[in-house]
């Protein structure tokens, strides 16, 4: 039986897999977005906080990723259920691209066209939201799209902490050593990361300001 | 009302590393005229307008704005009554140009008709087709840009308008025009202008009264007539470096 034959015999139990990686990476990248655009802008305003926002990022980004799936077991009431442990652990993986492409995108746009609407009487929020943020968008975009596909690729060691998702096969597989079945779940992630990547490439191209 | 739009009472300005950008400055705007800044790179022309508007505050010293300081002033209404243009434009690349122009407007909450009419009546002030309306600024050629430019700090109407070195980027020809349709619309308007430029063909053409500075400090105050004839060692080296019969020509046409 050949890898194809393989999953269509299973159709059933891949599609189920593949929603369930889809909800640990769709619910961690929201949570991503809702924090880390925030603390992105935060850090415009008050450059203090700049360093150790970004520091502490940085930080968990470093952490393996087992070992942070781990750490987070002893947390009460996320720790009582595999997926929100994992997405806990996803969302904390997501914010550095976040934060740091929402930071550069509103510090990358034109100062001219900022200190105009200054001297106009903008004021701060009205900049931020009609100035700052349309142009930073494509910029905060490219940060969703790489913590979107940092996201689908580390969903899959979700699998370890039973989590399920597409990491199911992968671990199964190995455990079996059983290289149709690891592809079974390397093969639809591997096709969601490049699927990811191109709509929301598309989708930063599209509102790319000239 | 005062018959000065704004003062500066010994006013300096320093960086926080402590080097001073304006030394002691004293300096007096009357309603309607336009007083020109004049002087090379760094002599504190710019900081001198952006403490007009706020975007910079006195060290020491005080601003006042139609009477009142800035430091007192709602820094928003303050803005919202000072037109502002600068050299490299900064209009809203996102928005067109309808957009751009009708810009304070809209964050004054002015009926959009109201704000449609507006823009039209703008367009047609600086010699802008209507069409134009609907493009986005980097449709534009630089000359149209500064246009807009002009037309955006002109949208609410304002009675104070600064203008840094608004033409420094545009081929000569394009800003001939410019300073001629310029001229124009302040004889219409009677606008309280403080013009900001290098060019001192540009400050006599324009200006009722020229402000020299240099190094942070004021030199004189003189109308163009004054100003080329002066035997101020300063002022005579800024006719001079522009050729001084030229200059004399121009002054006296």
């Amino acid at each position: 039986m050949n890898i194809w034959q393989f999953m269509l015999h299973n159709h059933t139990e891949v599609l189920e897999l593949t929603l369930e990686h889809l909800w640990l990476v769709g619910a961690s990248t929201f949570f991503a977005v809702l924090i880390g655009i925030p603390l992105g802008i935060l850090i415009t305003r008050w450059p203090v906080l700049n360093k150790p926002v970004l520091g502490t990022a940085n930080i968990i980004q470093t952490i393996p990723s087992l070992a942070l799936f781990g750490f987070l077991l002893p947390a009460p009431w996320i720790g009582a259920r595999a997926d929100r442990l994992a997405i806990l652990a996803l969302t904390l993986y997501a914010l550095l691209p976040l934060i740091r492409n929402t930071y550069t995108g509103i510090k990358g746009v034109d100062r001219a066209v900022i200190e105009a609407g200054r001297g106009m009487g903008m004021t701060d929020r009205q900049l931020l939201w009609q100035v700052e943020l349309p142009l930073a968008l494509s910029v905060i975009i490219a940060g969703v799209r790489v913590g979107v596909v940092i996201s689908i690729g580390l969903a899959t060691i979700a699998a370890a902490i039973g989590a399920g998702g597409l990491g199911e096969y992968i671990f199964r597989g190995l455990a079996m050593v059983n290289d149709q079945v690891i592809l079974a779940g390397a093969i639809p992630a591997a096709a969601l990361a490049i699927l990811a990547d191109v709509s929301l490439g598309w989708l930063e191209k599209r509102l790319t300001p000239h | 009302m005062p018959d000065s739009a704004i003062q500066f009472r010994s006013v300096s300005y320093r960086l926080e590393n402590g080097r001073e950008l304006l030394h002691d400055l004293n300096l007096e705007v009357r309603r309607s005229e336009t007083l020109v800044l004049l002087g090379r790179s760094g002599s504190g022309k710019t900081t001198t307008l952006k403490l007009i508007n706020h975007l910079l505050a006195p060290s020491t010293g005080e601003v006042r704005v139609e009477g009142r300081s800035t430091r007192e002033w709602d820094v928003i209404r303050l803005r919202r009554m000072i037109g502002y243009v600068i050299q490299d434009v900064g209009l809203f690349p996102h928005f067109t140009v309808a957009r751009n122009i009708g810009l304070v407007p809209q964050i004054e909450n002015w009926p959009p008709d109201r704000i449609q009419q507006r823009v039209e009546e703008l367009l047609e002030h600086v010699g802008l087709d209507h069409s134009l309306g609907e493009r986005y600024p980097r449709e534009l050629s630089g000359g149209q840009r500064q246009r807009v430019g002009v037309a955006r700090a002109l949208a609410a109407d304002p009675p104070l308008l600064l203008m840094d070195e608004p033409f420094g980027a545009l081929d000569p020809i394009t800003r001939a025009e410019l300073q001629r349709e310029f001229l124009a619309l302040q004889g219409r308007l009677h606008k309280t202008v403080v013009f900001v430029t290098h060019d001192l063909r540009e400050a006599l053409l324009l200006g009722t009264r020229i402000a020299l500075m240099e190094d942070g400090r004021l030199i004189s105050v003189n109308t163009p007539q004054e100003f080329v004839d002066s035997t101020e060692p300063m002022v005579a080296a800024y006719v001079a470096a522009f050729g001084t019969p030229e200059i004399r020509k121009r002054a006296n046409p």
